[in-house]
């Protein structure tokens, strides 16, 4: 097995390994932007359309979660073709949680059967978090594995079992997540560069909001090698509020908040009266949206970032003000 | 060790119901050492089963024994003696001894007092952790010697994930220490962090649970069987 990064993994304008739009903008060097849709918990295509409405020509590709948090939404394939039906490409979150080996397989043959092309692997959040705390999980891959079956699916044309795929293997272009910022932090950037030995061909990161800590993480992960093979783009999310810092910073694993950004945050409502909710709302999503914004600036500046992965969690208002203002719109048009 | 604590008593006592007179088994094994079914433990609970009934009215007659290993025959077959004048065995065995009362005497019903728990061991004063999930295909030898089928809850084979708290306690329970955090501090205490870097392939899980009843056949422990003619 190789335990060796590959160049022939990288992703290249005459080599193309799936020929997505994410793909294709990544290969030409431009620096790329993804944003990320929640499918609703049910089946209503309306809420798709309208956060594609939201989307669309702002992004180059919006990623479907899988049940995020544990939580049963629309499936992430299912949306996922609405979505490229309605002009925007997506990429397919895929988790290790509710799917053995079989069903990965199989979804994936059907997910490329509709023309989807980019897949992130996960090992998906703990089902403990969600509204089905009693279900099995399955884990029978982890995403390392997971990136592995498919990068043979599409190279070698196996499905794991080592068995042919007759007719040939899926486009695909894989994708996988990377937290900068767990325990213990002097291994991550060698779990990423273990990513993209797996067969990892773009990465998303937790969301950034400790610069100086995101940039060593980097400097290490480039002076491995890693981004040779690998497109990083970093992750971002536009804060609501200064509570919302503050949450993020205390419960979420791995997630620092510098007091920087929450002195900000806090004194964005100064002077406005705490009985005009409105417009102490307004002043707070207005000042998240421009650290957002600031952030992307900074990030296009550090060695190895080949875009920005933007997650406006029930927001997606914030991605056309955010792309615009970052002097990222509109998008780059890399013709197939 | 096999790992048990007991139900609680309401559950045990809805179990007896209706029966006139049960026999208490205990185990002097694994579960005797956890504390859940050795001879002091099948003695408190049949004391306060006894209060209970009769403060509900239906008053049950227990009497208590305790074996040495209830998963093996030889240990048990004696009960068989005196099992008429029961209307069921109560068993403070683990799963295997409930399970081995069973098999040995099969007009009698068993009834399962503990909760079996895990394999594992104890990692402080009254504390027992899980160590072994008996998947039939050992990984110790890749992982610094911390299993994480057992003490990971995804069974990462290429941990860890992105959900390690600071200190390296896991997202799912804070009380639980990362598997993964704590095979990356030993492997590289042992200097052999280098290996971590091994992609680990798909697991065969075969040899686990998914592969049905498991069996384990030694014919060099049989007995010969003795050809026609040797009687």
């Amino acid at each position: 097995m190789t335990q060796q990064l590959a160049t022939e993994n990288k992703t290249t304008e005459s080599e193309l390994k799936a020929g997505s739009n994410l793909e294709r903008i990544l290969a030409a060097g431009q620096f790329a932007v993804t944003g990320e849709i929640g499918p609703p918990k049910n089946f209503d295509v309306e809420v798709i359309h309208r956060k594609v409405s939201l989307l669309k020509g702002y992004v180059d590709a919006a990623n479907i979660t899988d049940n995020q948090t544990g939580i049963v939404r629309m499936s992430s394939i299912g949306a996922g073709i609405l979505i490229i039906n309605q002009g925007l490409e997506p990429v397919i979150q895929l988790t290790c949680r509710d799917r053995n080996r079989l069903a990965m397989q199989s979804d994936i043959l059907g997910a490329a059967a509709h023309g989807i092309k980019n897949v992130l692997c996960l090992s998906g959040d703990h089902q403990s978090f969600g509204n089905h705390p009693g279900a099995k999980n399955v884990h029978d891959l982890d995403s390392m594995q997971l990136m592995r079956m498919l990068q043979e699916m599409r190279d070698k044309n196996q499905f794991q079992c080592g068995e042919e795929i007759a007719g040939g293997g899926p486009p695909l272009f894989i994708g996988a997540a990377a937290n900068p910022f767990a325990d213990p932090v002097e291994l991550r950037p060698l779990r990423l560069k273990k990513k993209a030995i797996a067969g990892a061909n773009f990465v998303q990161t937790q969301i950034i909001y400790d610069m100086d800590r995101f940039k060593q993480y980097m400097k290490k992960s480039v002076d491995l090698g890693v981004t040779e093979t690998v497109s990083v783009l970093a992750g971002v999310g536009p804060l609501k509020s200064a509570g919302m810092a503050r949450y993020m910073r205390d419960n979420v694993p791995g997630m620092t908040v510098p007091d920087e950004i929450i002195e900000r945050m806090e004194d964005a409502v100064q002077g406005i009266s705490s009985e005009d909710k409105k417009a102490r709302m307004a002043a707070s999503r207005a000042e998240g949206i421009r650290i957002c914004i600031e952030q992307i600036e900074q990030l296009k500046e550090v060695e190895g970032v080949a875009g920005i992965h933007i997650m406006a969690i029930e927001w997606e208002e914030a991605i056309k003000p955010i792309v615009t203002s970052a002097g990222l719109y509109p998008r780059p048009v890399c013709d197939s | 060790m096999i790992v048990a604590d007991q139900k609680p008593i309401e559950d045990i006592k809805q179990m007896l119901r209706g029966k006139r007179k049960v026999l208490a088994v205990g185990c002097g094994t694994c579960v005797a050492v956890c504390f859940a079914g050795g001879k002091r433990e099948v003695g408190l609970l049949c004391s306060a089963l006894r209060m209970a009934t009769d403060l509900a009215g239906e008053p049950v007659e227990i009497d208590e024994t305790v074996v040495q290993r209830e998963c093996e025959q030889e240990y048990i077959e004696h009960l068989g003696e005196r099992l008429d004048e029961y209307d069921a065995i109560l068993s403070l065995g683990c799963g295997v001894g409930v399970q081995s009362l069973a098999d040995s005497f099969p007009n009698t019903r068993v009834l399962p007092a503990l909760n079996t728990k895990f394999m594992g061991a104890p990692s402080g004063q009254g504390v027992w952790e899980e160590r072994c999930q008996g998947c039939g295909n050992c990984l110790l030898e890749y992982t610094g010697g911390i299993c994480p089928i057992s003490r990971c809850p995804k069974q990462l084979m290429n941990g860890p994930c992105g959900g390690t708290d600071q200190g390296g306690r896991c997202e799912v329970d804070p009380e639980i220490p990362c598997a993964w955090y704590n095979i990356w501090a030993r492997m590289d205490n042992l200097n052999i962090q280098d290996e971590l870097m091994e992609i680990h392939p798909p697991k065969d899980w075969s040899t686990s649970r998914d592969g049905g009843m498991r069996r384990i056949v030694r014919k060099d422990l049989q007995k010969p069987e003795l050809d026609e003619g040797d009687s």
